[in-house]
């Protein structure tokens, strides 16, 4: 019967003569229209050049349970620890979305790469430390079998805190919160500060601490590779696209007090494909934000925020982009191998680059100073401005320098108070945060992935406790204030 | 269990490859060209089959226990003989050698067996440490800080002594006269300059650091942080190039001001 078929396919009867011969000429132009039905059939047939599947390797599966948007380094720390803590192995189907696989414009890359136990808040400080640890062995933590192990070039050089007659005391009491939390600082006067550190003007400055253990800075890229690495060696999927529409559905509940609230849950993502129309509806279970800096426009596409002010349907996630710039100067009598990171009372920072006395460094600016954050290009004024003068009265040797280039990135800010928001919403019963970090979320990455991990997994936070920094803040007006930011 | 083969083209692809796909990714991280070429059996087995690639990342991981067991401190002795007695088991127990002030350095035999003599004197502070070769690791710098009184310590060799180690050796500061990290093949110029708090010492031997990416000019900018310390590295001019003949034509002529 197939070689019936393929005869009458060729064009051939079952007697194996020409079809169109059988009257012997025909007045339709039979021979045209059955040379384009031959075509058309072998096309489809194997070996044929036309395939009906077409090839659909650019787009995320149809399904995930975990669908993580946003791919820098806290996106791709909470997909490792989802996938190190599931039980059991593979169970979890988990999908990171990121925008932009060549990493532009992500925080994470353009970041300075500082890690500090120096904060106030004494989570912070726990989260700091523990992802210490992490980068200290991350070749045991993010190890894949015959893959050469991952160097983050740690400096441990320390942070150095330079506070003025006004900000002493709370310099001293944030040291003390340091040290109970284990972190190893020292209180230095003006007079030791001289003896260390000979290239500093210790005028102004009424106390210094210098954090000698656990601190330093590192290669924000070589960690955003390792864990990309282990994650796509342990299972996560990854895609690239940008979240467009978030599909929901909601539950009218009754509180015991009378009220009446609505939950929602998403219960699909749409992923659009880039310079397409194209996009993938993806089912999913949990979606986690980690969307860093635009981490307020996927809240709102989740329904974040939608009511009247003042409730807390209506309170909105208060993350922000905003922009700060990285300078990169050359100054060749400037501090030598042993300058830590050192952070001025005026607020601007500095720190060593390599052998070739390269220094970066830069400031935030006040409020009133926010540069627009609609693009990355760099205010070469405000070195000249802002930056240069509190560091030349600093260093002196600062007073001649080049600089050699500058860059800009975003702060995911969070303009409640500077500090992460971890953890499920209330009322988006299926939205997890890990964004909002103003700043210091390189250094708690780590921590902060596994404490979304735990909240996912197990529904509380078992290792660090994270409570303050739930989203329910926001509404209750419990500010978690960070003193010590950049 | 099998992992699934390349796919037949009417199938939706897979395309979580496992660890295939990272090769690209890990250019970032190392070049490893020549690696492909000679895959043994085992490596074969753990890119095909889940289980060898589990059962490989066991071993690897009982590896770094393996180190771990051996740094773990001795809390037993400490809390009876006090932390200098704590600290010279502890040595002794790695394979290195250990000098009390006033006496004989003290070493273990060929089969590991050392004299308990030293349990008797518990007051009498440790001088001198050589741990070249041992396992010795972050976590085992533990016992070796509480030597308030140590003056010269010897860390040639030592596979696990990296840089985060020397940002430890800060307590040290007051006594160590003494420093020798020769041979270490993960310590690098950024932990070197850690090494700023210990300004007694004298001594700093830093040659032969394999992972420290210049070592003439490191050695330069190690000098300067430690004015009263003798050096000892690579020799200096050895990164800058020129030739005997050169260096006399140099000389000769004026430099441009």
């Amino acid at each position: 019967m197939l070689r019936r078929s393929l005869q009458l396919a060729l064009g051939r009867d079952v007697l194996g003569r020409g079809l169109g011969t059988h009257r012997g000429g025909s007045t339709l132009d039979w021979n045209g229209k059955m040379s384009e039905i031959k075509k058309k059939i072998q096309s489809f047939l194997p070996g044929g050049a036309w395939t009906q599947l077409h090839d659909t390797s650019y787009l995320p599966p149809e399904h995930s349970d975990v669908v993580i948007v946003g791919g820098g380094v806290m996106g791709l720390s909470v997909a490792y620890w989802l996938k190190r803590l599931e039980k059991p192995r593979g169970a979890i189907r988990v999908l990171v979305v990121e925008r932009d696989h060549t990493y532009s414009q992500a925080s994470t890359v353009l970041s300075v790469g500082g890690i500090r136990q120096q904060f106030s808040v004494p989570e912070n400080i726990q989260l700091s430390l523990f992802s210490f640890d992490f980068l200290r062995n991350i070749n045991e933590y993010l190890a894949v079998v015959d893959d050469p192990p991952l160097d983050i070039q740690f400096n441990p050089s320390g942070y150095l805190l330079l506070a003025s007659e006004k900000g002493a005391a709370v310099l001293e009491s944030n040291v003390r919160v340091q040290r109970q939390e284990g972190a190893k600082v020292c209180l230095m006067s003006p007079e030791q500060l001289r003896n260390k550190f000979p290239w500093i003007n210790p005028e102004g400055v009424a106390l210094a601490s210098y954090g000698m253990e656990h601190e330093g800075w590192f290669d924000p890229w070589s960690l955003l590779q390792g864990l990309r690495r282990k994650a796509q060696s342990m299972g996560v999927l990854f895609c690239q696209g940008e979240v467009t529409r978030f599909v929901s559905s909601s539950s009218h509940v009754e509180t015991p007090s009378g009220e009446e609230v609505t939950l929602k849950r998403v219960h699909e993502v749409h992923v659009k494909i880039d310079h397409s129309l194209e996009y993938q509806p993806v089912e999913c279970a949990i979606v986690i934000n980690a969307a860093g800096a635009w981490s307020g426009q996927i809240a709102e596409l989740a329904g974040v925020g939608k009511g009247p002010p003042g409730t807390l349907q209506g309170t909105k996630l208060p993350v922000e982009p905003r922009k700060r710039y990285v300078y990169l100067w050359n100054c060749p009598q400037g501090p030598g191998l042993e300058t830590p990171f050192v952070i001025d009372a005026s607020g601007a920072y500095f720190r060593r680059e390599g052998l070739g006395n390269n220094y970066l460094g830069g400031c935030s600016p006040t409020e009133e100073e926010e540069p627009d954050p609609e693009n990355l290009e760099v205010d070469h004024e405000f070195f000249q401005d802002k930056v240069w003068p509190p560091l030349a009265q600093r260093v002196p040797a600062f007073e001649s320098l080049k600089v050699r280039s500058a860059w800009a990135g975003y702060y995911d800010y969070n303009t409640f108070d500077q500090n992460g928001v971890v953890g499920p919403h209330p009322l988006v019963v299926n939205m997890y945060f890990a964004t909002g970090f103003s700043g210091h979320g390189l250094q708690q990455a780590p921590a902060v992935g596994r404490a979304v991990a735990e909240m996912v997994l197990h529904g509380n936070f078992q290792t660090i406790n994270l409570r303050p920094f739930l989203f329910n803040r926001f509404h209750l007006g419990e500010k978690v204030q960070e003193h010590n930011i950049i | 269990m099998v992992a699934p083969r390349a796919p037949l083209h009417l199938m939706a692809p897979v395309w979580n490859r496992g660890t295939r796909g990272i090769r690209g990714l890990s250019k970032a991280v190392a070049p490893e060209g020549s690696q492909r070429k000679e895959r043994s059996l085992l490596q074969f087995l753990a890119d095909h089959f889940y289980d060898v690639q589990a059962l490989r990342e066991y071993l690897l991981r009982k590896q770094v226990l393996k180190v771990h067991q051996k740094n773990r401190p001795f809390t037993h002795i400490k809390e009876h003989f006090g932390p200098h007695a704590a600290g010279a088991y502890f040595i002794l127990k790695q394979g290195g050698a250990v000098r009390f002030q006033g006496k004989e350095w003290i070493r273990p035999n060929a089969r590991g067996r050392f004299s308990l003599d030293f349990l008797t004197f518990p007051a009498v502070p440790v001088e001198a440490v050589d741990a070249s070769g041992s396992a010795i690791n972050y976590h085992g710098l533990d016992s070796l800080l509480t030597l308030k009184e140590l003056q010269s310590l010897w860390l040639r060799h030592c596979p696990h002594v990296d840089d985060w180690c020397l940002s430890r050796l800060h307590p040290l500061a007051n006594s160590l006269q003494e420093l020798s990290l020769a041979g270490c093949p993960r310590i690098s110029e950024r932990g070197l300059a850690c090494l700023h708090h210990l300004q007694n010492l004298r001594r700093l031997d830093i040659s032969d650091l394999p992972a420290v990416s210049n070592p003439g000019l490191t050695q330069i900018l190690v000098e300067e942080m430690l004015p009263n310390c003798e050096v000892l590295g690579t020799d200096w001019t050895q990164g800058l190039g020129l030739g005997p003949e050169e260096q006399s034509q140099d000389t000769a002529s004026p430099v441009p001001a």
